[in-house]
């Protein structure tokens, strides 16, 4: 009774969505058991310099075990699912992922009597294509993505998505590791919907990188926040949100929208069809729209936040910040992804491995005549030491077999 | 030793370990950087003791190589054992054959056919999610099991096979004249082998990724999403007591052999 | 040998037999059964025949790492024949220190080489200081081999090691007194009795570096794929299990022959020197 009453008022404390909560599931069931959880890597408030620990706190407030695993991009999520091995009980995939696992039957539908705290959620928000009816999902953070760039080293702010392609900042530039968003820069300069699905304008797109490759320092995905702090590289196009984390370290950073356009994305909340623990899966959903948790989450991980309660509350710091919720938000050209045809996804897939394996030679010769000294100390290894390396193979490769033919000869001798 | 083999040693070791050098200086970074060196500080260790993931994460991979060293070490041993006695036949030579199969099969390779299978067996016994601490550790013991043996076989070729029927005609058990003629004399391979096993399990990290689950992270494993973003120092500072922790017990071990060859040669 | 033991130590590797033949052979099965199947389960020649646009990164990944696995070799040797020279006490000492790396996590001694190599990195900084200028080291297929080379060169010192510890001193003395130079002594006595110990550090430098993929992510930029970077992202990315297994067969079926051709070398024939 003692243990009740104390939750009870523990309860009280806390906001009125949360009693609202206890009076729809009964919390104290779920006390003691594993709840795991599938997110994108640094995306959640998890305690690090003075923030809250969100997942602690719902560990303490429900005595639920979290078990968080991340991930880095969406394909990734799906394959660890689609493959069978693992369950999780809550997922936070993008919108055309969320798209796609709900065309192939992986996400359950959510039983929004116990999440009230949808409430919250921005009616720009609700009904969007990927789940039209929002039966199955509830948005996390929102964002776009955009060119990010180091003032010392590109002198001319850029405007456009071909800054990519500068000859100027060739070995300078990163490259998103992750063929959906590679895609769409090279189909935004080529002036192609993201979601197309023509063959010829998957092939054009291929080209496009395979272009771009003698220019790429490096493809990356989360790296790239090491590697733009330390000056290493020119320009990299990501996430709005984690530009604003990547110049806390490094003022010179700049960020732009460029002017083809970008990509919004919604990641959103929801449990898959082989969750073992739906009903804490679903308070935590809730929980982690509940006002103060959004907040703290929205203030950690710097991407817009689609809970009007933390946009309306006065203490959010980032409540008037350009780059997340730029005020020419209406004039921007935005495009959501949408899931692909099974053959488009094969395409798009083949022709990424074409470019991650494709040799960018051409251009090294193309630049020798330009700048001479700078290409000799900037390129790995020449044609030449190729060469010179391979008749060294070559000669090592006849020393094994010669030593090998008088080991055959003194064996035949003892005999 | 002469000056050109001591310039030559001295290289090699700079090579192997400056890495290992830059890990130990940055891991007393005031700053969170891996790159630049700001001033000297202690944080990133207590840093360190306060993640409770990573020490889980330590905790777990400790466990899961020493279980899969010391299952691989049984198992392989016996199989040792067995292997000896057998004739050299067709038999014999692809048992020996499928053994080198794990050596020579690239992990990436090992840890997806792993998966396969247990995803299969997963899907007969009517279980999602097989994947955790139960497949980890097939996966492990699996790797390991031909280092074991390879390094126990050659012991057994050099143990005098009648040792164990003199024993036996003296009135051992089969079993009895194992552990008490052949035990001792294959005993520095069965320990050449464990070390072997568990220094394997604990740095394995694609046969892992692919083999555990959720709830069951091995520290490679963390580690490995780490680095797609960012090394914070702490990590180096975890390894860099890593390294004074092995380094001491190698010195200890070191100087316990040492003394102990010392007193032999006086003995004599 | 009396029947009751002969039962008996068909008994004792039956345990092992069950294991292989389920967690060895069986996984090879998979693999098989997925490389000649699409993805509704049909049989399909398809997956093979794709194989024909990565041959550029199966060369790529052989030549990598028959360089890396020539190099440490060549570096390997040298260093494995003075440990073996020294006194017991420094042998001990100097073969501890090459296996203490080993247990230091392999990725984080190669994310510590790309704090080294990078343009903002140690030996560029160093380098600016002294007024030489940023020489660009990361993201080069030098990098990649660098790493390979770094972080196998212990497997081709230890084996290497072993056998010539093993080396009776004699037998040098004996080919020396018979009036041999230097040379003749390695290359007539040395040598050959350190095969076994050459072939197995082959393999394992060898099959290690030809499927790497974290090596020539982090110091390659990802712009050097290798045969390893395109089966993971079959498995990790691109949920294509039947071509990540077909690319996967060919590539053991590649490291079996050439490991075939290289077992020959050892005399024993079964097993490798560890």
């Amino acid at each position: 009774m003692k243990k009740i009453l104390s939750i009870m008022l523990a309860l009280c404390v806390f906001t009125v969505p949360l009693l609202l909560v206890s009076a729809q599931t009964d919390v104290e069931t779920l006390r003691g058991s594993t709840l795991t959880v599938y997110n994108w890597g640094e995306y959640i408030s998890d305690g690090s310099d003075g923030s809250l620990n969100v997942n602690k706190e719902f560990e303490t407030r429900y005595g639920i075990k979290v078990v968080y695993d991340t991930f880095e991009n969406n394909e990734v999520m799906y394959s660890k699912i689609k493959g069978g091995g693992v369950n999780y009980d809550v997922l936070i995939p993008s919108d055309y992922m969320i798209e796609r696992m709900i065309s192939e039957k992986m996400l359950q539908k959510l039983d929004f009597a116990n999440i009230p705290n949808d409430k919250y959620i921005d009616s720009k928000y609700k009904g969007l294509p990927y789940d039209p009816q929002d039966e199955y999902s509830v948005p996390y953070s929102v964002g776009m993505i955009g060119l990010i760039y180091n003032t010392k080293k590109v002198l001319d702010a850029p405007t456009s998505w071909t800054a990519l392609w500068d000859k100027r900042y060739k070995k300078e530039i990163l490259m998103i590791n992750n063929p959906r968003d590679a895609f769409a820069i090279a189909h935004a300069v080529l002036g192609i919907s993201y979601n197309t699905t023509v063959d010829a304008d998957w092939k054009a797109g291929a080209e496009k990188l395979k272009e771009q490759k003698a220019f790429v320092q490096s493809y990356v995905n989360d790296e790239v926040f090491n590697k733009m702090e330390s000056g290493e590289s020119a320009l990299a196009p990501y996430y709005a949100g984690d530009f604003l984390t990547m110049q806390e370290n490094n003022p010179d950073l700049a960020f732009v929208y460029p002017s083809e356009g970008v990509n919004a994305f919604v990641d959103a909340m929801c449990i898959p069809t082989s969750a073992q623990n739906k009903a804490a899966a679903e308070l935590y959903i809730n929980f982690m729209q509940s006002p103060e948790i959004a907040l703290a989450n929205a203030e950690y991980i710097y991407y817009a936040s689609p809970n009007t309660a933390v946009l309306a509350n006065e203490d959010y710091s980032l409540k008037d910040n350009e780059v997340i919720y730029p005020d020419n938000a209406s004039t921007l050209k935005t495009e959501i992804f949408s899931n692909l045809p099974p053959a488009t996804l094969k395409l798009m897939s083949s022709l990424w491995d074409e470019v991650k394996t494709y040799e960018g030679k051409a251009i090294t010769e193309e630049n020798v005549e330009e700048d001479n000294s700078a290409t000799e100390s900037k390129t790995g290894l020449s044609s030449n030491t190729k060469t010179i390396i391979g008749l060294g193979a070559f000669v090592g490769v006849a020393a094994i077999y010669l030593i090998y033919r008088t080991v055959q000869k003194k064996k035949r001798e003892n005999v | 030793m002469k000056l050109p083999s001591k310039i030559y040693t001295f290289l090699i070791f700079l090579f192997l370990y400056a890495p290992i050098i830059v890990m130990i200086v940055f891991s007393f970074n005031s700053t969170n950087s891996t790159g630049l060196m700001a001033g000297f500080s202690l944080r990133w260790y207590a840093v360190l003791f306060s993640n409770k993931n990573i020490m889980q994460a330590l905790y777990n991979t400790l466990i899961l190589a020493v279980a899969s060293a010391l299952i691989a070490t049984v198992i392989g041993t016996a199989a040792a054992v067995g292997i000896d006695k057998w004739k050299k036949n067709l038999f014999r030579s692809s048992v020996m054959g499928v053994t080198n199969i794990p050596m020579m099969t690239p992990e990436i390779v090992t840890g997806v056919s792993m998966m396969l299978l247990f995803v299969f067996m997963g899907r007969v016994i009517g279980r999602q999610g097989i994947l955790g601490f139960g497949t980890i550790l097939i996966a492990h013991v699996t790797f390991n099991l031909p280092y074991v043996i390879l390094s126990v076989l050659p012991k057994l070729r050099q143990t005098d096979p009648h040792l164990a029927e003199a024993a036996q005609d003296l009135g051992c058990t089969p079993l009895r004249s194992f552990f008490k003629a052949v035990l001792p004399s294959i005993s520095p391979g069965i320990v050449t082998g464990m070390i072997m096993a568990f220094t394997l399990s604990l740095d394995d990290f694609i046969i892992s990724y692919f083999t555990t689950g959720p709830g069951f992270q091995t520290l490679p494993i963390a580690i490995f999403s780490m680095t797609k973003k960012r090394v914070k120092p702490d990590m180096y500072a975890l390894s860099t007591l890593i390294f004074v922790s092995i380094l001491v017990l190698l010195i200890l071990t070191n100087v316990a052999q040492a003394r102990g060859e010392n007193k032999k040669k006086k003995n004599i | 040998m009396n029947k009751k033991t002969s039962l008996g130590n068909r008994l004792v590797a039956s345990p092992y037999l069950l294991w292989s033949v389920l967690f060895i052979v069986a996984p090879m099965f998979f693999v098989i059964y997925y490389s000649f199947t699409n993805s509704a389960g049909a049989f399909t020649f398809e997956n093979i025949t794709e194989l024909a646009k990565y041959t550029d990164t199966f060369l790529r990944s052989i030549w990598f790492g028959v360089l890396a696995t020539i190099i440490c070799l060549v570096l390997a040797y040298p260093i494995a024949y003075i440990i073996a020279q020294t006194s017991s006490n420094a042998q001990r000492t100097l073969v501890a220190l090459v296996m203490l790396p080993m247990w230091m996590n392999f990725l984080i001694r190669t994310y510590s080489w790309m704090a080294i190599l990078q343009d903002t990195g140690i030996i560029n900084t160093f380098l600016n200081k002294i007024g030489i200028g940023t020489i660009r080291m990361i993201n080069t297929p030098g990098a990649v081999i660098l790493g390979m080379v770094y972080n196998f060169l212990p497997f081709m010192i230890l084996p290497l090691y072993s056998v010539m510890a093993k080396l009776d001193k004699s037998v040098i003395e004996a080919a020396q007194d018979l009036g041999g130079n230097r040379l003749d002594v390695v290359r007539k006595v040395i040598l050959p009795l350190s095969m076994p110990g050459i072939a197995s550090g082959l393999t394992m430098v060898f099959v290690p570096s030809v499927s790497t993929f974290y090596i020539s992510q982090k110091l390659g930029g990802g712009s050097f794929d290798l045969i390893g970077d395109v089966i993971e992202r079959q498995f990790q990315q691109s949920y294509n299990y039947n071509l990540g297994a077909s690319i996967s067969l060919v590539l053991m079926v590649l490291i079996l022959f050439s490991m075939a051709f290289l077992t020959k070398f050892t005399t024993e024939g079964e097993g490798m020197v560890i």
